[in-house]
């Protein structure tokens, strides 16, 4: 088993899931409870990676960061480094194609707070800021919680973007499901099935574990 | 001086069209209420004054604080009104105990205050889904009091609790009220609490404000018949004006005549008498200082619990609320030939139709 690349997956997930928290939640609020007309444009846009093809999305993300484009040319001045074929290349790709599975479930969460929760808030003179973060958000933490363990998962199996953004460098982008490809690709079928089976035994770990947060979350709250 | 003025036209996406103009003395009477049937636009009418939603133009204020007008597009949000609103679910916070609901918008020490003042000390750690709905119902008024309102704003305050706790809690929750020294407006569709609970009353139906004074004088002075009907006047009896002599009125109604007090009422009126306003006799009386006197027939008795309610055909409908007592000496029975006297001050004379004394 590649210890390093499934150490390297936790590390990219660990830091994508962070990420798309500080990023989504807010993102999540906006969709929420956003009354512009033009909204449905950012949903849209938001659900992108859940049909565009990885190759695709992670072509685009290359072109983006390349050294020739203003984002790349902006990172390089401000660190030296490139951004195609190194970690933070790789975490800003995986920000982008786990979005959805951050901000689907909890802007989901968030309209799904009852109203007059809000409002009572507001009569009582609290902001709408810390409505949101008094009120809107601990009574969302479910759906949070969700949106966080999909979006972990989601990035621990990601192979396309990877493969366009990264490439394959032991240490710092060779994550587990290319360490696993190569394996195949090198007829290690022993080393495949050990990264895979652990793979394999991970997600469904974290599925059964999400879907338990929602089978609790139905037993607090019947009515 | 009224100290809460509101006029304010909208249109809901329903096709509901709400045309309120009201002016509230909120110091001279602490408690009113917004009474009316479902549908009637009270809620419609209560969320604008907490600015939870907006109306379509016109201009609400407060002690002479604007907080809407239309016409220079002024618009305070809630925050900003310090009027608390208690939501007819009461609207607790579910992930938060009682002392945290109360402590929620409160400063340092007041939710403690309430917690004590309010008897919820035991209560204290419960959450909401734990205590009974008239508890809840005394945590929200607890938590609103703590944020220290200059209104309070309840929509059905009563309506989530069973009918033996509701004029238990109805006689508390005014004691409450009066105790805070915070004006309020209640909303009801329920005739008695409007009653038990408000000093003034706004009528509200069909979106528009038909009346407001003191709860007494709309109950006793309804200004049209379908106010009159509203507030629970049993006779409201179509009428025309034939004789206006020496500040009486002679009214026709239907082949009887009855004497009103002259109210200043022109055009087509209705003549309301409540029906604890009607006595009857056996005899026709030949000599009393009531000027109404009716022949009748009685066409039903029923009797509800210490009252009887008779139903009368004078030539039109009529009926009388005497005491189930008098209905047994009287052996009352359908079909009796009956003579129903109404004192001349009893009978009220008011518009038939909506219109002019809505918007005084």
């Amino acid at each position: 088993m590649d210890w390093q690349a499934i150490w390297l997956s936790v590390r990219l997930s660990a830091s994508t899931t962070a990420i798309l928290l500080a990023v989504g939640t807010p993102l999540a609020g906006w969709l929420a409870f956003s009354a512009r007309r033009w909204k449905f444009l950012v949903e849209a846009l938001v659900a992108l990676p859940l049909v565009l093809p990885p190759t695709v999305l992670g072509f685009y993300v290359l072109l983006a960061i390349g050294p020739r484009s203003p984002v790349g040319a902006l990172y390089a001045k401000l660190t030296g480094g490139m951004l195609p074929f190194s970690f933070q290349g790789l975490l800003l790709a995986s920000v982008l194609y786990s979005l959805p599975f951050t901000v689907q479930p909890v802007a989901a969460a968030f309209a799904g707070v009852d109203r007059g929760l809000v409002e009572a808030s507001w009569c009582l003179g609290v902001s709408r800021f810390a409505t949101f973060r008094r009120v809107v958000v601990p009574l969302s933490r479910r759906g949070i919680a969700t949106g966080a363990i999909l979006s972990f998962a989601h990035t621990m199996g990601e192979f396309g973007v990877v493969l366009m953004v990264g490439g394959n460098i032991a240490g710092v982008t060779r994550t587990v499901s290319i360490s696993i490809y190569d394996q195949v690709q090198a007829l290690d079928y022993a080393a495949a099935t050990g990264t895979s089976l652990f793979l394999l035994a991970f997600s469904f770990v974290v599925l059964a574990l999400t879907y338990s947060f929602q089978r609790r979350a139905w037993n607090i709250w019947p009515s | 001086m009224a100290e809460l003025v509101c006029v304010c036209r909208t249109r809901l996406a329903s096709g509901f069209e709400l045309d309120a103009g009201l002016s509230l003395p909120l110091d001279r009477a602490p408690i009113s209420v917004l009474f009316g049937p479902s549908g009637a636009g009270k809620t419609t009418l209560l969320r604008m004054l907490a600015g939870l939603d907006r109306p379509r133009e016109g201009a609400i204020s407060f002690r002479g604080q604007p907080w809407f007008d239309s016409s220079r597009g002024l618009w305070l949000a809630p925050q900003q009104r310090r009027a608390g609103f208690l939501a007819q679910d009461y609207a607790l916070f579910p992930h938060l105990t009682v002392a945290r609901n109360i402590a929620y918008a409160a400063r340092p020490g007041k939710a403690a205050e309430y917690l004590k003042a309010f008897e919820l000390g035991d209560l204290a750690g419960r959450l909401p889904r734990a205590i009974s709905s008239g508890q809840r119902q005394r945590v929200a008024l607890a938590r609103a009091l703590a944020a220290e309102p200059a209104l309070l704003l309840l929509d059905e305050p009563l309506s989530a609790l069973d009918a033996a706790a509701r004029t238990r809690t109805g006689q508390q929750l005014r004691r409450l009220l009066l105790g805070s020294g915070v004006p309020s407006i209640i909303v009801t569709h329920d005739r008695m609490e409007a009653v038990a609970l408000g000093d003034w009353i706004a009528v509200i139906a069909a979106g528009r404000i038909r009346q407001y004074g003191p709860v007494e004088e709309v109950f006793r002075r309804p200004a049209d018949a379908q106010v009159a009907e509203s507030v629970g006047v049993e006779n409201v009896l179509p009428a025309r004006i034939v004789a206006r002599e020496g500040g009486l009125l002679t009214l026709e109604t239907g082949p009887a005549h009855l004497q009103a007090i002259d109210s200043g009422e022109a055009g087509p009126v209705v003549a309301c008498i409540r029906a604890e306003d009607v006595a009857l006799t056996r005899q026709l009386a030949q000599v009393s200082s009531a000027r109404n006197r009716l022949a009748g027939r009685v066409t039903s008795v029923a009797v509800e619990g210490p009252l009887a309610r008779v139903s009368l055909d004078c030539g039109f409908p009529l009926v009388a609320a005497i005491t189930a007592q008098s209905a047994g000496e009287l052996q009352l029975q359908a079909g009796d030939a009956v003579c129903a006297i109404v004192k001349t001050t009893a009978v009220h004379v008011a518009a038939h139709s909506a219109g002019s004394r809505a918007h005084e």
